[in-house]
């Protein structure tokens, strides 16, 4: 099965096989000092300061689900990226593949809902392209933002900065921007009231960066879940985390959804949570600056960076015992009954 | 962890009688077992093993192949639940095919299928209908629907099953079953009060957490008084009777023939055809399907896997050459396998 080389879903799950195509692809032809497996940069200017860019494309169907839309999501997205690496976010440009007969009004909608959430982070759309395909050789409307920001502040958030004994902090329950977007496709015959959870976090995590300037690790949760971003700290900072199952945050409507199609909280995507590890000691701060901002108030402490079971996530269940969470991989494929 | 928890863990923990293997048959309670850490908790002398509960681990590869050659050679729509895409299946699953430019749709019921031909009235749609008890019910509703619409672009590949032929053919590899509640629900208790005077033991269990332990204890304290026993411990969604209508509905519109089991081998009258009245909508009749009886030999070791005679771990492709990502065997591939599940939550030792 190995031989047949095409690109397949699983390519573009933000899990292993994404870092694999990263690797055997794009790093071997694009290599250079500042190249990164990720979405975003750093890149120091002759000033001293740093500046960071990052790019992200969107291609959520449908484009308007509860919650929120793509235009939302493209300027979320890359803010939230952005942000994520401890700079303030600037300025963003944006591409528009459009397909041939989509309607001008929801054009509209979406390019206003963008507007609305670029006002709301303090960012301006400085350029942008518009490109529109035959029908049938796009599917609605694909976006992809490019963003700019800077660090101004001595901080250095970093994947690779969780040490043992760290707080492991959510910002909010997870899973509701996929569980949305799943309703919201109508594949199932389900009525729900879940809206997504798409949403800037620049504000939330400025206000943590004041409060905690040295906080080990800031990562938004996006396509891969929760479960994808606290693999690729514990990875990154070779350590182990230890999460307890009853203290994620999650909404009953999101457990319904899993239970019901056997899928794991922990891995539906999220677009306005982000995972945040500081020391034991800035825990209090940490959580008492984010809950003060629109959109993180249900931060909490979801675990613990340990020292066993290295580049690996574990959860402690109701009963006490500790099993691994399950490694994250391929796109999610509903089950049988 | 409330009273009742605490106290299970506790006797279960402690126990030193007798060695006792405790079976669990379904998917379901092998996939919680695992992600609730259950086996950490027991006593070195009760052994959980894994049974042939989950509907994608048991369908035969030809099932698979004829699916893929439905959607490549005939050009049908493929109607599939989600996890059946990704079992291997003649070196190729259904999502590779999807990829090659067949047409996969992913469905989450039976009834979706139909919605789906009816709405696209110039493609040959095909429903792979597997599932056991549980499933069938809804699957068979689906082929009614289609009778009444006269949809003449609808068909079914069936490898649906019934579980009291695994039950007998795996009485001898455990001491207990936990048995599974959700098919238990549609079946009733009365064969398995036949199969406890039969000289098997066993109970129906539910799956939360209190329930499963609760259903282990009952069996190790069964188990060491030399007995046999049956009990319903699932009792607020499981009657004696069962459910009458899709009872009636099973009996009305299948036929059953000696169905063929993914690494376990034909059973007798454990598979579900289309009756006469139906096999209008049976694929296998609507079009010319090759056999695929040709067996690749692999180190897979999934048949005993799902016989218990070996947990996953003594399988010498689990891990290395079979994950997640590149299943070798079905019992990888549902989050309901045996070996998806103790890939996923595998206990920390």
């Amino acid at each position: 099965m190995n031989n047949e080389k095409i690109v397949t879903l699983s390519h573009g799950s933000g899990g292993k096989k994404t870092s694999s195509l990263i690797d055997e692809i794009f790093k071997k032809h694009f290599e250079n000092p500042l190249f990164t497996a990720d979405d975003g940069a750093v890149i120091p200017l002759p000033s001293g300061k740093k500046l960071v860019m990052s790019t992200d494309g969107f291609i959520v169907s449908p484009s308007f689900f509860p919650g929120g839309d793509i235009g939302k999501l493209s300027i979320c997205g890359t803010v939230n990226d952005i942000a994520c690496m401890g700079a303030t976010p600037l300025y963003l440009t944006a591409s528009f593949i459009i397909e041939e007969g989509f309607l001008i009004s929801d054009l509209e909608r979406i390019v206003s809902s963008m507007e609305e959430t670029a006002k709301y982070c303090n960012i301006n759309i400085i350029a942008g392209d518009t490109k529109v395909t035959e029908k049938g050789k796009s599917d609605g409307i694909f976006i992809t933002t490019t963003g700019f920001g800077v660090i101004d502040k001595e901080t250095n958030p970093s994947g690779s900065r969780a040490s043992e004994g760290d707080s492991v902090i959510i910002t909010g329950d997870i899973g509701r921007h996929g569980a949305a977007i799943l309703v919201s496709r109508n594949d199932f015959s389900l009525s729900s009231e879940i809206k997504s959870d798409c949403a800037p976090l620049c504000h939330s995590i400025r206000a943590l960066l004041s409060a905690v300037p040295d906080t080990h690790v800031i990562r938004d949760c996006t396509r891969g879940g929760t479960g994808t971003v606290l693999f690729e700290i514990a990875r990154q900072s070779d350590v182990g985390i230890r999460i307890e199952r009853d203290k994620l945050p999650v909404s009953s409507e999101v457990n319904g959804i899993c239970s019901l199609l056997g899928f794991d909280p922990l891995y539906l995507a999220c677009e306005g949570r982000a995972v945040v590890i500081v020391k034991k000691e800035d825990e209090e701060r940490a959580l008492s600056a984010l809950r003060s901002v629109n959109g993180s108030e249900g931060a909490c402490v979801i675990g613990r960076v340990v020292n066993e079971n290295k580049g690996i996530v574990t959860a402690l269940t109701t009963l006490g015992t500790e099993v691994f969470i399950p490694e994250p991989g391929n796109e999610l494929l509903p089950r049988i009954c | 962890m409330n009273d009742m928890l605490k106290k299970a863990s506790e006797k279960l923990r402690n126990y030193n009688g007798k060695k006792v293997r405790i079976m669990e048959v379904c998917g379901t309670h092998t996939h919680e077992i695992m992600r609730l850490g259950i086996r950490k908790l027991l006593s070195e002398n009760i052994e959980l093993i894994s049974g042939p509960g989950c509907p994608v681990c048991v369908t035969d590869e030809a099932f698979i192949e004829k699916a893929i050659f439905l959607s490549q050679e005939m050009r049908c729509t493929i109607l599939s639940f989600g996890d059946l895409l990704r079992v291997p299946g003649g070196g190729k699953s259904l999502l590779l095919a999807r990829a090659e430019g067949a047409k996969v749709e992913i469905v989450y019921s039976a009834i979706d299928s139909v919605k789906y031909a009816k709405a696209h009235p110039d493609e040959d749609c095909v429903f792979l209908s597997i599932g056991f008890e549980t499933t069938v019910p809804g699957n068979l509703l689906a082929v009614k629907k289609a009778k009444e619409l006269s949809l003449s672009n609808f068909s079914m590949l069936s490898a649906m099953k019934t579980m009291p032929g695994a039950y007998r053919l795996m009485a001898r590899s455990t001491d207990a079953f936990l048995y599974p509640g959700h098919v238990c629900a549609i079946t009733g208790t009365k064969e398995l009060e036949e199969l406890c005077k039969n000289g098997v033991s066993g109970v129906v269990s539910g799956f939360s957490p209190e329930e499963l332990l609760s259903s282990i204890l009952f069996c190790v304290d069964g188990l060491s008084k030399e007995k046999t026993f049956f009990k319903n411990l699932y009792p607020r969604v499981v009657t004696e009777e069962g459910s009458i209508e899709a009872k009636r509905l099973i009996a009305e519109m299948t036929v059953p023939f000696d169905s063929k089991w993914r690494g376990i081998g034909v059973i007798k009258d454990s598979g579900l055809a289309l009756s006469n009245e139906y096999s209008f909508f049976d694929a296998e009749k609507r079009y010319e399907i090759p056999a695929f009886n040709e067996r690749r030999e692999t180190a897979c070791r999934c048949g005993d896997v799902l016989t218990g005679r070996i947990t996953p771990h003594d399988c010498p492709l689990f891990r290395k050459a079979c994950t997640p990502e590149n299943p070798v065997g079905a019992c990888m591939v549902s989050s309901e396998g045996a070996c998806s599940a103790y890939y996923d939550y595998g206990e920390i030792r």
